[in-house]
């Protein structure tokens, strides 16, 4: 620890602290994450390939991403549009629905996932509305994509926020000054300053969307080639004591969360960096402002 | 600086700038309109369901699905691995936070990562890689068999994976916080004397506490609710390895819609109230920024 590791500090507890954590994260998520990649050794290539390309399987891989694209999408747009209002407009009833925004994280997954089945059942509250239009909500894979889109709701909402609290009026009374229409402002100069922000949102309720369970269990109707997850894939072949073939199903969506863990990073890094040469460009008159 | 805007705005903006910066009425009440209905489909709805069904056979039937000795285990059981999980992140966050955010050293951005990385896996593959490291086909299951020593499809095993799923809350709630505040007040004190402990109780704790109470709940919820990591390792042992959201699968397939609903009903309260506890904390967080600027304002003035 003598050469430049870490830096000369006075506070104690470096060693304890970071022995800890390191320690800690290494018996909890490390080893345990290494143990997977090593059970799939077991198989050879062409079994694990075999495996991870069964028909079964790609249909629940274009469904898991599939429904997941869908439901990050109707995120992202009513996701810009809640933040937009909650931090824009007064009315009343403002308050009690920003915080209810975040119900998602809250509420237990298998609670969200009966609840939505018995709601859009062909009896439930808005189910027996849809059913004389012909529109099978519930065990289908429009069932999938609602209760994907429950997931993900906070996350576009809760990136756009802060961007938007903090974007400088002026730059909009600028655009408007110079003769934009209220459009124009709105689209050329709001959009592209909330954009990295807002797909931050979505890779995000995306990333969760791809490995979500419990919510769309009930709803899904789980039918192999049809309404069949991949997470419900590794369990029924666990089920089935195909441990093999369930580790196999598991590495290939460890893989895909780690490159879009990676891209999510990336993307923060990029909105981060627009968000502060933003704040550094308009930080001074800002400043002036609040102490005239 | 929501504030500089409001005081600046009536002096500035003349009728017509207004007019161009904000939307006709007609634009804002329908954009409202669609946010509030959207909201309310796909979050007031599922909430009302729980409890509309849950009380479908009325208080009495109620109570009576709360009192089944099988859903007493479930809610006990919960209990046990939240009470170890969430205790055991906590320490586990205050160490990172401590050691991220207080020292520079190499790998720190790299470390960072590695905690966040629970939040990227999904909950199945999180129960399936400790059912193939303690599991009978498992990596250590032949030696732990020969130990009688039980982790999968037993209590340790619903730990295991609870504490994973919830690995990054208190962590990532702490780093920031403690990289924000900086050095400062620790080193003023250790050069008073303090010592290491005194230090971190008297001065850090005291700074980060609403944040590490913002992540112990937000774990604690999470806890409390995982379904697809648990549901993996658990073995579905009623009345033994079931927490609550197993039990409500459980219930739910046999059809017994309403008690499924009571039992579910209790983790939409404690949904609400980690929401109302949320809201706040960020509340009485906001309230300490606008005074600590309003001081750092009054002290630039003078």
């Amino acid at each position: 620890m003598s050469f430049t590791f870490k830096q000369r500090s006075i506070i104690p507890g470096f060693g304890l602290s970071l022995g800890f954590t390191v320690l800690y994260l290494s018996l909890i998520v490390l080893i345990p994450l290494s143990a997977t990649f090593l059970k799939t050794a077991s198989l050879t290539w062409d079994q694990f390939w075999h495996v991870v390309t069964a028909p079964r399987a790609l249909a629940s891989y274009r469904l898991s991403f599939g429904a997941s694209a869908i439901a990050a999408s109707i995120n992202l747009v009513f996701g810009l549009l809640v933040a937009w209002v909650l931090v824009r407009y007064t009315f009343p009833g403002r308050r009690l629905l920003d915080s209810l925004v975040d119900l998602p994280f809250a509420l237990p997954t298998a609670v969200a996932g009966i609840s939505l089945t018995a709601i859009y059942s062909s009896n439930g509250w808005i189910g027996h509305y849809l059913q004389p239009l012909g529109i099978k909500a519930a065990y289908s894979r429009l069932g999938v994509v609602i209760a994907l889109t429950f997931t993900g709701l906070p996350f576009v909402v809760r990136t756009v926020q802060p961007v938007l609290e903090d974007l400088d009026k002026e730059m909009e009374e600028a655009a408007a000054s110079l003769g934009a229409s209220r459009w124009q402002t709105v689209s050329r100069v709001l959009f592209p300053a909330v954009m990295p922000a807002a797909i931050t949102g979505f890779a995000m309720a995306f990333a969760r969307a791809v490995g979500e369970y419990g919510s769309v269990v009930f709803i899904s109707g789980n039918m192999p080639m049809r309404t069949e997850i991949t997470p419900l894939l590794i369990i029924t072949k666990l089920e089935q004591y195909d441990y093999a073939g369930a580790t196999a199903i598991a590495v290939v969506m460890l893989v895909a969360s780690f490159a879009l863990l990676l891209l999510i990073n990336l993307l923060q890094v990029w909105s981060g960096r627009r968000e502060k040469s933003a704040t550094v460009a308009e930080g001074e008159p800002v400043s002036v402002a609040a102490n005239a | 600086m929501a504030t500089a805007i409001t005081l600046r705005n009536p002096a500035v903006a003349t009728p017509r700038t207004r007019a161009a910066t904000e939307e006709s009425s007609l634009v804002r009440w329908l954009l409202i309109a669609i946010a509030v209905l959207f909201l309310v489909i796909f979050l007031f709805l599922p909430l009302a369901m729980v409890f509309s069904s849950a009380l479908a056979k009325g208080w009495s039937f109620y109570l009576a699905s709360l009192r089944q000795p099988d859903a007493w285990a479930a809610i006990r059981l919960t209990l046990i691995a939240a009470g170890i999980a969430v205790p055991a992140n906590l320490i586990f966050g205050v160490a990172a936070a401590w050691a991220i955010g207080k020292f520079d050293f190499f790998g720190k951005s790299v470390l960072i990562t590695l905690i966040d990385l629970p939040f990227a896996v999904s909950p199945v593959v999180s129960g399936l890689i400790y059912v193939l490291l303690f599991g009978l086909q498992g990596l250590l299951g032949p030696w732990l068999a020969a130990h009688d020593l039980k982790i999968v499809f037993a209590v340790p095993g619903i730990v295991l994976a609870t504490i994973f799923v919830t690995f990054p809350f208190v962590a990532r709630e702490l780093i920031p916080l403690v990289q924000a505040q900086g050095n400062d007040e620790e080193e003023a004190a250790l050069t008073l004397g303090a010592s290491g402990w005194q230090t971190f109780f008297r001065i850090t704790l005291p700074n980060i506490k609403w944040g590490l109470l913002y992540g112990v709940i937000l774990c604690n919820a999470r806890a409390m609710g995982e379904f697809g990591a648990v549901s993996v390792v658990s073995g579905h042992i009623r009345g033994r390895t079931n927490t609550m959201p197993l039990h409500i699968e459980i219930l739910y397939n046999e059809y017994q819609f309403v008690s499924a609903f009571a039992v579910a009903s209790l983790l939409a309260l404690l949904a609400l109230v980690t929401l109302l506890v949320k809201t706040l904390i960020e509340w009485k967080a906001r309230q300490q920024r606008t005074q600590l600027e309003a001081a750092a304002a009054a002290e630039g003035s003078l």
